[in-house]
């Protein structure tokens, strides 16, 4: 069977118009291939119908991994390896002196939850650094909003059924 | 849709009062005398370990001390409900003060409930002026201060620290300025129900910012007073020890406990059929605060208790080990209620939607809170006296009731939606993207 190669780059200038382009095109049952746009846009996830974000669910395990290490850590640095006399309070004893370490298990907390669900984030969208760009034009850095498409014959109609959904700018890409 | 009141909630209200008033009743008819003190001291005697080397004129003290803690008992037990539902209207009528100072558009379908549940606040603050009153009378001694031979140096009792402080903590200043607070907020609460019943049939919107105005000015002054009030009614109470910030965690046990009532009222209301325009998003709004507030007050929990146990000063740190002594349940048990249950169950988006999970929550961050406020008032009060059982949970029945009352007897006074706000069909479309 022959795949298509040709692919329709549709471009918009306003979000709301593009939310509301992308829920015409999927009623027609084309197939978006990707959209690029220059913000977040509240609401397009659920357009495309792309399933819901587990990274909710990362930030919660991270974040309890980073509670269990800055007890470790707490443990190992003020109670095993070098025990400070700090106020009077007992250097003995992990419990009797926790509420001194409450700050740094917040810290590492957070810590742990904010970086590693932002390095989990960018694995997942396949983003590291000196990664050449991927989007196909560089207007949707600044202004516009790209709604990519694959078609195979009926170009023609695509494209002035994209037009109506307020596209500014349609072009035909064949590889 | 006008709001009626179900003759089943107002026999449900009238039936709290009756109990919780026997409950009051017997708690205040079932102190015990110093000699039924004293033959319970003898009988628990073996308990106490000092008592072999306790003198009898020692023994008898601490008999008479016990005795008056038990006295402090069932006033205490009504103190800490009268204060803690006048906090929650007092709290509510400072959430409501926002929403119209931030011109908040979201918010403007619950407007009825709120003012609802501040119409609590007058009888809730004249409760609670009378019961100062009384106090200042000296027909209770749970303001230690009071007592006049703390301040006469030829007193065997008397108490320099106190003394000091007079200027400040005397009976009719301390009455002067409970009444200035209390009608403070009455005035505004009284203007604003005004102006938002004005507005409903009005064709411009010149009520509307007369009480933005009101309401920006209305929360400086509230700042200044709830954090007055705080040291005045509570924290004087222990009028030895002193917190920089025990004002803030007053407001963060007040606002989470106030924004909790405000769902759960709304949720109640919606499961009736009324309030058709507030969706999901409205009490997964709610919800999220709720959130936000319990981990904002065990942040300031926390921060109290870490600094005073870090420095370990002697006047301070008293404060924390009676409640590491006597209470160390409740006292470590509402950080459970207060803290980690809302946590866990709120944390998930899509919880905070789920109307059964927000009323248990709910439910549980206002047994929390009340547990605070007895932790707060307890200690200073009755000491290890203490116990939850006839007094406490009857005052607490009893002021339900009236609030119950009062609150939903105000809802059907007024159309439940606020038709003519000028940001009402904002809050009518309110949709939080993340949800359906």
């Amino acid at each position: 069977m022959k795949t298509s190669t040709k692919k329709i780059h549709a471009l918009y200038n306003d979000d709301e118009v593009l939310l509301h382009a992308i829920k015409e095109i999927r009623e027609k049952n084309y197939k978006i291939d990707e959209v690029f746009t220059p913000f977040p846009v509240h609401g397009l996830e659920k357009a495309l119908g792309i399933p819901h974000t587990r990274l909710a669910y990362t930030a919660f395990i991270y974040g309890f991994i980073g509670l269990i290490f800055s007890i470790w850590m707490m443990n190992y640095i003020m109670i095993v390896d070098w025990p400070q006399n700090i106020g009077g309070k007992p250097n003995f004893s992990y419990y009797q002196n926790m509420p001194a370490f409450v700050p740094i298990m917040f810290e590492m907390t957070v810590f742990f939850a904010a970086h590693l669900m932002v390095i989990t984030f960018y694995f997942r969208s396949r983003l590291w650094p000196f990664k050449e760009a991927e989007n196909p034009d560089p207007r949707t850095t600044d202004d516009m909003f790209l709604v990519e498409l694959s078609v195979e014959d009926e170009a023609e109609a695509l494209k002035a059924f994209l037009n109506k959904t307020g596209a500014v700018e349609i072009k035909l890409i064949e590889n | 849709m006008m709001y009626q009141l179900p003759n089943t909630l107002r026999n449900f209200a009238f039936a709290l009062i009756l109990i919780g008033a026997i409950g009051v009743i017997y708690g205040f008819l079932t102190v015990p005398t110093l000699e039924e003190v004293k033959s319970h001291e003898v009988t628990t005697e073996v308990a106490h370990q000092t008592s072999d080397n306790m003198s009898a004129t020692a023994s008898d003290e601490h008999a008479l001390h016990v005795l008056h803690q038990l006295q402090n008992r069932p006033w205490a037990a009504l103190y800490v409900a009268i204060f803690f539902f006048m906090m929650i209207a007092l709290g509510v009528l400072a959430f409501y003060a926002i929403q119209h100072a931030a011109q908040a558009g979201w918010s403007v379908v619950l407007f009825r409930v709120m003012e609802a549940i501040t119409a609590y606040l007058p009888f809730g603050t004249l409760l609670l002026f009378v019961f100062l009153i009384f106090s200042g009378l000296h027909f209770n001694h749970l303001f230690v201060w009071m007592d006049a031979d703390l301040l006469n140096p030829e007193s065997a009792k008397y108490d320099e620290l106190i003394a000091n402080k007079s200027g400040y903590l005397n009976v009719p200043f301390f009455l002067i300025r409970a009444a200035i607070y209390i009608l403070g907020w009455n005035l505004y609460r009284y203007f604003a129900r005004k102006f938002t019943i004005a507005q409903d049939t009005a064709t411009d919107d010149k009520n509307y910012f007369k009480l933005f105005k009101f309401s920006a000015a209305f929360l400086v002054f509230f700042i200044v007073t709830e954090s007055m009030m705080s040291w005045d009614w509570i924290m004087s109470l222990d009028p030895h020890w002193f917190s920089t910030l025990f004002g803030w965690y007053v407001f963060a046990s007040m606002f989470v406990s106030a924004i909790t009532t405000i769902a759960i009222v709304t949720i109640y209301l919606k499961s009736k059929g009324y309030l058709k325009n507030v969706n999901n998003s409205h009490i997964h709004d709610l919800a999220k605060f709720m959130f936000g507030f319990s981990v904002f007050w065990a942040y300031l929990w926390f921060s109290q208790f870490m600094l005073i146990w870090y420095a370990n000063i002697p006047e301070e740190v008293t404060y924390f080990i009676t409640r590491m002594n006597d209470y160390k349940i409740p006292f470590l048990g509402m950080v459970v209620l207060n803290l980690i249950f809302p946590l866990l169950i709120l944390m998930n988006s899509d919880y905070k939607k789920v109307y059964s999970l927000v009323i248990i929550t709910g439910i549980i961050i206002l047994i929390g809170h009340y547990v605070d406020i007895f932790v707060m008032v307890m200690p200073a009060t009755v000491g290890d006296q203490w116990l939850i059982g006839v007094p406490e949970i009857s005052s607490v029945l009893l002021l339900l009731g009236c609030f119950i009352y009062i609150v939903f007897n105000a809802l059907t006074k007024a159309p439940l939606l606020a038709k003519r706000n000028p940001f009402v069909k904002e809050s009518e479309k309110f949709h939080y993207y993340n949800i359906d």
